[in-house]
């Protein structure tokens, strides 16, 4: 069985992002870009199924410009066997990605689809329920943890107010949540051999899809800032404070 | 013009994010309808027919819709969709699984999250961990969104009147079955609905510390617990625990963060809380640039002493 993974290079999390002065959009030139932390853990189960011998090939895919070959690289560093960029320089919002995807699972037909259940750039949250829609597949959203047994997926999802279990036909998509697994460090020799594994390019027209954004943005702005209050001297202060002052308590 | 919006309920109520929902779509304008897709939900159908503001109530009940599942869900909005310019979901763990499903399924964009409604086609947003806030359009004729709960008013949950139309519920996909679940009982107030939230983050150092400290100051305030990712990722917590961008997103009148050093990430899901306060001993910790009441101590010392002087 093949597993597909999907990886978004975004701005790194440590990176705290500036709005443009002309509210067009936030600044990107120059600061730090990783693998979008969700897809990383994503790409890790994949391996560690490969590894278990549930899966035989682990194929990355990243939706982009050609930067996001790096972020290929590092899937395959992780473990991934091969890799497909679906090279573009426009804007790609999560239904366009969904059918790029799309397209790519009809012709890679894995038994299973595994992403990252949210990018920490736009917050959508929304690729991997999309191409689910779209290949008319079973999801798996959340995922704590994920057994492939007797030919079904057992998805345990996280959910409000603890998880629960779900049997899925295969093929499946599942999506990432933080406690699935703690992705491993990459190491060097494992870089040294990504370098020389497979990757393909493609764009969307080959792939038959129009991927004209659907949302416009309007503009981009700070958010109300929040500003600092005053430091207490001690508990007996911080407890009149909140009684007689911000009356909360 | 006409909005619907998918019930969160047990079967037996309506849970508190649909009325925030309900708020959310009078603002798009138009009548709002409510669907509650359940198992033996008369209950929740009645009780959503009780809010303000709903003209109409569907209710559409079956096997198939007795654990929420995605695939069917789905279904059972795709069976009523054409009737609607707006479709509303909370943007709850329950909301955001189907919502994208559901647009992809009408083949238009889905928003997330959204904050304000600007106009019926024009909403906000916030990106980047809520370091920026985008206003966008949507240019499709059914417009798929999920409403971030802390920023809309929840509608009255009695004084309304509306009809309850009963609709054919959908056959079950038999591409997903449910299993089971383990829902952790406790009697706290839910996180994103407390009045007052007492969390904790790496600083606890273990699980045992985390509920040694926490749980008596959360039970002298009636406060729900919450955690930072650092905590949950060194399991000190449980993960629906979590607040911040990819966690819960709160507001509660009183944020009391123990022990919490204040990333970023941490901060999106907590800054709208109407007081905040933390207490941590390092001065330099960001939390204190958001803090109302900054306290520089041990937490282990200063968490009882505030325990005490409650």
């Amino acid at each position: 069985m093949k597993v597909l993974v999907s990886v978004k290079r975004v701005v790194d999390y440590n990176v705290k992002v500036r709005v443009k002065s002309d509210g067009t959009g936030v600044d990107i030139a120059n600061v730090k870009m990783s693998m979008n932390p969700f897809d990383e853990i994503a790409v890790e189960e994949a391996v560690r199924l490969k590894e278990k011998g549930v899966v035989t090939e682990v194929i990355a895919v990243s939706c982009g410009p050609t930067q996001c070959q790096e972020t290929l690289r590092t899937a395959m560093a992780i473990g991934a066997d091969r890799a497909i960029l679906v090279e573009t320089n426009e804007e790609l919002q999560p239904l366009a990605v969904a059918k790029l995807l799309k397209a790519l699972v009809d012709k890679e037909q894995p038994g299973l689809v595994i992403l990252g259940k949210q990018a920490i750039d736009d917050d959508c949250n929304q690729t991997g329920q999309m191409l689910a829609a779209l290949a008319d597949l079973p999801q798996g959203t959340f995922a704590s943890k994920v057994e492939i047994v007797d030919g079904k997926a057992s998805i345990t999802r996280e959910i409000d107010g603890g998880a629960e279990t779900l049997s899925l036909s295969l093929p499946a998509v599942v999506t990432t949540d933080l406690r699935l697994n703690e992705p491993r460090y990459v190491t060097l020799p494992n870089i040294m051999k990504a370098k020389k594994k497979p990757l393909e390019t493609v764009t969307p027209d080959a792939l038959g899809v129009n991927v004209a954004p659907r949302i416009k943005t309007l503009k981009v702005t700070e958010p109300a800032k929040r500003s600092a209050g005053i430091k207490v001297p001690d508990v007996a202060t911080l407890v009149a404070k909140l009684k007689t002052e911000a009356k909360v308590i | 013009m006409t909005s619907l919006v998918i019930a969160e309920h047990d079967n037996a109520s309506i849970k508190g994010a649909t009325l925030n929902t309900v708020t959310a779509a009078l603002q798009c304008g138009g009548e709002v309808h409510v669907l509650v897709a359940g198992s033996n939900a008369g209950a929740a159908a009645a009780a959503a027919a009780q809010i303000a503001g709903v003209a109409k109530v569907l209710h559409a009940d079956g096997d198939a819709l007795a654990h929420g599942l995605a695939e069917n869900v789905t279904a059972q909005v795709l069976a009523v969709a054409s009737s609607y310019s707006h479709i509303l979901f909370a943007a709850t763990a329950t909301g955001k699984n189907v919502a994208p499903r559901v647009a992809a399924k009408l083949d238009v964009g889905q928003i997330s999250d959204i904050t304000k409604v600007d106009s019926p086609d024009t909403f906000e947003r916030p990106i980047y961990a809520g370091n920026a806030i985008a206003t966008v359009q949507s240019g499709d004729a059914t417009k798929v969104v999920t409403v971030r709960t802390t920023n809309f008013d929840p509608a009255a949950a009695t004084g309304g009147s509306a009809a309850v139309e009963s609709v054919a519920a959908v056959a079950a996909s038999a591409q997903s079955a449910y299993v089971g679940s383990e829902i952790a009982k406790n009697d706290r107030p839910e996180l994103t609905a407390a009045k007052i939230i007492v969390s904790g983050g790496r600083a606890l150092g273990s699980a045992e510390k985390f509920n040694e400290v926490l749980t008596p100051l959360a039970d002298k305030l009636g406060a729900a617990i919450g955690a930072s990712r650092a905590a949950v990722d060194a399991g000190y917590a449980a993960n629906d625990l979590q607040v911040g961008q990819t966690g819960k997103i709160v507001a509660p009148q009183l944020y009391i963060a123990a022990g919490i050093s204040g990333a970023i990430q941490h901060l999106a899901g907590m800054k709208d809380s109407k007081v905040i306060v933390a207490i941590n001993k390092d001065p330099e910790a960001p939390i204190f640039s958001v803090a109302d009441y900054g306290l520089e101590a041990d937490l282990f010392t200063a968490v009882p002493e505030l325990i005490a002087a409650l």
